[in-house]
C-alpha cells in the first residue's frame, strides 16, 4: 500500500523533472547551480591549499600559474581555494536565509489571508513596513548591531526579505479559502490549523516554491553586498569578503584581475542560475503563464 | 422528546452588501440581501424534505445555516431537540459528526491536491476517531465500497482529477457518511452530473438512508426530482417558504399560485395536459429590494390589493399542509 504511494510520488517527481528538462531556462539554471553545489561540497577537499595558507612575501598578488591556478591574493593565499570555500558560504547563506524568509513569509501570508479582518490588517501593515523600508540600510544597521558572524548575516537577510512572499501567499490564500473544499472541511468539523496546513498550504505551495528560488538569488546578492561593505564574517572567506579585500588592497587599480574577477563572476552566475530557475518554475507551476 | 431531528423556526440570514468607500461616506443606506427571511420547518428522523426553489431563493443558504456555515438569526434552531450552538466546542464536535453536507459541484468540493483516501478519512482524522493507520485505511476502504467504489484500495491514492464526476460525487458521499451522520444536507447533489449517472448517485443516497435511518434536507430546483424522492416538499421563493406539505399533495393539489405555476409546467408522465400551459411572467425581483407584503406579489396572477400591503402568514389548510397566501 505504501508502495503505491511512493510510486505516485515517483511519478510526480518524474513529471516535474521532465518539465524541467523540456524548459531550456530551467535546464541551464539547474546545470549551473549543480556545478556550484558540487564545487562547494568537494572543491575545498580537492584543492591542495587551505584558505589559511598565508604565503611568503614573494607569493603575494601573483598572477595565475601552474601552482596557483587563479593566482594569489594580497596575503599570498590561493584565490581558487578561497573561491571554493566562498561558494560554501555563499550557497549556505543563500539557502538558509531563503528558508527563514520562506517560513516567515508563508506563516504571515497564510494567517493574514485566512483570518482576514483585524489580523489581516495588522499583519499586512507590518508587511508593508518591511516592504517599503530600504532593505540595505536596515540590513547594515542590523548586521552592525548583531555583530558580524555568518549566522547573524543569514538571520538578517532572512528577516528582511520575506515581505514579498507574504504578499503573494496572502493573495493566493484569499482565493483558496473561498473554494468549496475549504467550506466542506469546515463542515466536517476541522479546525483552522488543520485547514491551513492540509488545504491552504498545499495549494499555495507551488507559488511559494517559485517565489523562494528568486529570493535565494536576492539572498546571495545581499550577503555579497554586506560582506563587500565590510559587515561580513571576517573569519570566513565568502565571495563578498574576497571582493572586499580585493577592493581594499587595490587589486582593481593594480591590474590583479585574477583576484576580483572570479568572485564577481561566481556571484553573477549563481544569481543568474537562481533567477533562471525561478522564472522557469513559475512558468511550469503556473499554467496560465505557459502560453507566453 | 419529539421525533423531529431538525426544528427550525423563523430562520433569517441577512447579508450586508458593502458599498464603495465613497458611497459609504455619503451615508447611502447599506444594501441588505435577505437571503433567508423567516423560514420555519422541521424534519423527522429518517425523513426527506426537499427545498425547491429557483436560483437565489435561499435554499442553499438555508441548508448552510442549519450546519452553521453562515451566520444566522433564528427564533429556534434545534437538532435532536437541542439548540444548535456551534460556538460551544464540545457541542460543535458532536454536531459536526452527526450532521453532514453533500455539495453540488464535485469538481469544487474536493481538494485537488489530496488523495482520495485522505479526503474520505479526513472527518475521522480531524475528529480524532481513529487510532492507527491500519484502522484509518480499513474504514476508508469500507466507506468507499459502501459508496460504490469497489475495490476501495484501487481508489486510495488517486487524485480527484483522475476520477469522473460521478466517482467524485461518490467520494464526497463516502466522506460525508464515514462518521455515520443522522442528518445530511444535500445541496443539489446530482445537478452537476450527467443524466446517466444521476440515478446511480440518487440510488446510493436512498440506500444509505435506508441503512442508517438518515434524514435528508434535499435542496434542488428540480421539482420532479423532489417529487420522486422526498416525503415532503417545501417551495421557496425569495427567502420564504411559500408552501409546504407532503410531496404528493404539493404536486397534485398545490394551493399557492407559485406552486401551481411550477407544477403546471412540470412534465408528468402519463398525464396529458389540456389547454395551453401557463408560464409565469416576469423576473425574480432584485433581492436587495425591500418588498412590502407578499414576496410573490409582483408576479402573482391572482393578486389583490391586500397582497402588496400585508405579508401573508403561514396557514395550515389541512394537517401538515402549509400555505402562505391571502387567497387560500
Amino acid at each position: 500500500m505504501s508502495s503505491a504511494k511512493s510510486m505516485m510520488r515517483k511519478r510526480k517527481l518524474k513529471e516535474f523533472a521532465g518539465s524541467i528538462r523540456r524548459n531550456k531556462m530551467a535546464m541551464t539554471g539547474t546545470i549551473i547551480l549543480s556545478i556550484f553545489i558540487l564545487v562547494a561540497i568537494f572543491g575545498p577537499i580537492i584543492v591542495p591549499f587551505s584558505t589559511l595558507d598565508f604565503g611568503d612575501a614573494e607569493d603575494m598578488m601573483q598572477p595565475p600559474s601552474s601552482e596557483h591556478l587563479l593566482g594569489t591574493d594580497d596575503m599570498g593565499r590561493d584565490v581558487l581555494a578561497n573561491l571554493m570555500s566562498g561558494a560554501r558560504i555563499s550557497l549556505l547563506c543563500g539557502f538558509l536565509a531563503t528558508i527563514i524568509s520562506m517560513v516567515i513569509g508563508t506563516i504571515i501570508g497564510i494567517a493574514s489571508g485566512y483570518f482576514g479582518k483585524a489580523i489581516d490588517n495588522v499583519l499586512m501593515r507590518f508587511t508593508d513596513f518591511f516592504l517599503v523600508i530600504p532593505w540595505l540600510p536596515l540590513m547594515m544597521v542590523l548586521a552592525a548591531i548583531l555583530g558580524t558572524s555568518i549566522w547573524n548575516i543569514i538571520f538578517v537577510i532572512g528577516i528582511t526579505s520575506w515581505a514579498g512572499t507574504a504578499r503573494v501567499v496572502r493573495a493566493q490564500t484569499l482565493s483558496v479559502k473561498e473554494r468549496q473544499f475549504v467550506e466542506r472541511t469546515v463542515s466536517i468539523g476541522a479546525g483552522n490549523i488543520h485547514i491551513m496546513i492540509r488545504h491552504v498550504l498545499p495549494n499555495v505551495f507551488p507559488l511559494i516554491f517559485a517565489n523562494t528560488v528568486l529570493i535565494a538569488a536576492v539572498a546571495i546578492t545581499s550577503e555579497t553586498t554586506l560582506s563587500f561593505l565590510g559587515l561580513g564574517d571576517t573569519t570566513r572567506a565568502s565571495w563578498g569578503m574576497m571582493l572586499h579585500y580585493a577592493f581594499e588592497s587595490g587589486a582593481a587599480s593594480s591590474g590583479a584581475w585574477w583576484y576580483y574577477l572570479p568572485p564577481g563572476l561566481c556571484v553573477v552566475l549563481v544569481v543568474l542560475s537562481f533567477a533562471l530557475m525561478g522564472y522557469a518554475f513559475d512558468e511550469i507551476m503556473n499554467p496560465k503563464l505557459k502560453e507566453r | 422528546m419529539s421525533d423531529n431531528i431538525v426544528e427550525v423556526k423563523d430562520l433569517r440570514v441577512h447579508f450586508t452588501l458593502k458599498g464603495s468607500l465613497v458611497q459609504d461616506a455619503a451615508g447611502r443606506r447599506k444594501k441588505i440581501v435577505k437571503a433567508v427571511d423567516g423560514v420555519s420547518f422541521e424534519i423527522k428522523q429518517g425523513e426527506i424534505l426537499s427545498l425547491v426553489g429557483e436560483s437565489g431563493s435561499g435554499k442553499t443558504t438555508t441548508g448552510k445555516a442549519i450546519l452553521g456555515l453562515v451566520p444566522f438569526e433564528a427564533e429556534k434552531m434545534l437538532f435532536r431537540g437541542e439548540k444548535i450552538n456551534i460556538k460551544e466546542k464540545e457541542y460543535k464536535r458532536k454536531f459536526r459528526q452527526a450532521a453532514q453536507m453533500i455539495y453540488q459541484d464535485p469538481y469544487q468540493s474536493l481538494n485537488p491536491r489530496n488523495q482520495v483516501i485522505d479526503i474520505v478519512t479526513e472527518p475521522l482524522v480531524v475528529n480524532k476517531l481513529v487510532e492507527s493507520e491500519e484502522e484509518r485505511l480499513e474504514l476508508g476502504k469500507e466507506a468507499l465500497e459502501r459508496a460504490g467504489l469497489t475495490p476501495g484500495e484501487d481508489f486510495f491514492f488517486r487524485y480527484p482529477y483522475e476520477l469522473s464526476g460521478g466517482q467524485r460525487q461518490r467520494v464526497v458521499i463516502a466522506s460525508s457518511m464515514i462518521m455515520g451522520p443522522s442528518f445530511v444536507v444535500a445541496d443539489e447533489p446530482v445537478s452537476m452530473l450527467d443524466a446517466s449517472i444521476r440515478t446511480g448517485i440518487l440510488k446510493l443516497m436512498m440506500d444509505l438512508r435506508r441503512e442508517n435511518d438518515l434524514a435528508y434536507l434535499f435542496i434542488t430546483h428540480d421539482l420532479s426530482l423532489a417529487w420522486l424522492i422526498s416525503d415532503r416538499i417545501a417551495i421557496m421563493y425569495l427567502g420564504k417558504i411559500m408552501e409546504m406539505g407532503d410531496s404528493e399533495i404539493i404536486i397534485s393539489s398545490g394551493k399557492h399560485p407559485y406552486t401551481k405555476a411550477l407544477t403546471d409546467i412540470m412534465p408528468k408522465p402519463g398525464i396529458k395536459k389540456e389547454g395551453p400551459r401557463k408560464v409565469l411572467q416576469g423576473e425574480t425581483p432584485d433581492p436587495t429590494e425591500v418588498i412590502e407584503g407578499c414576496k410573490f406579489c409582483s408576479r402573482c396572477p391572482i393578486k389583490e390589493e391586500i397582497c402588496s400591503r400585508e405579508e401573508p402568514p403561514m396557514k395550515e389548510v389541512e394537517p401538515g399542509h402549509f400555505v402562505a397566501c391571502h387567497k387560500v
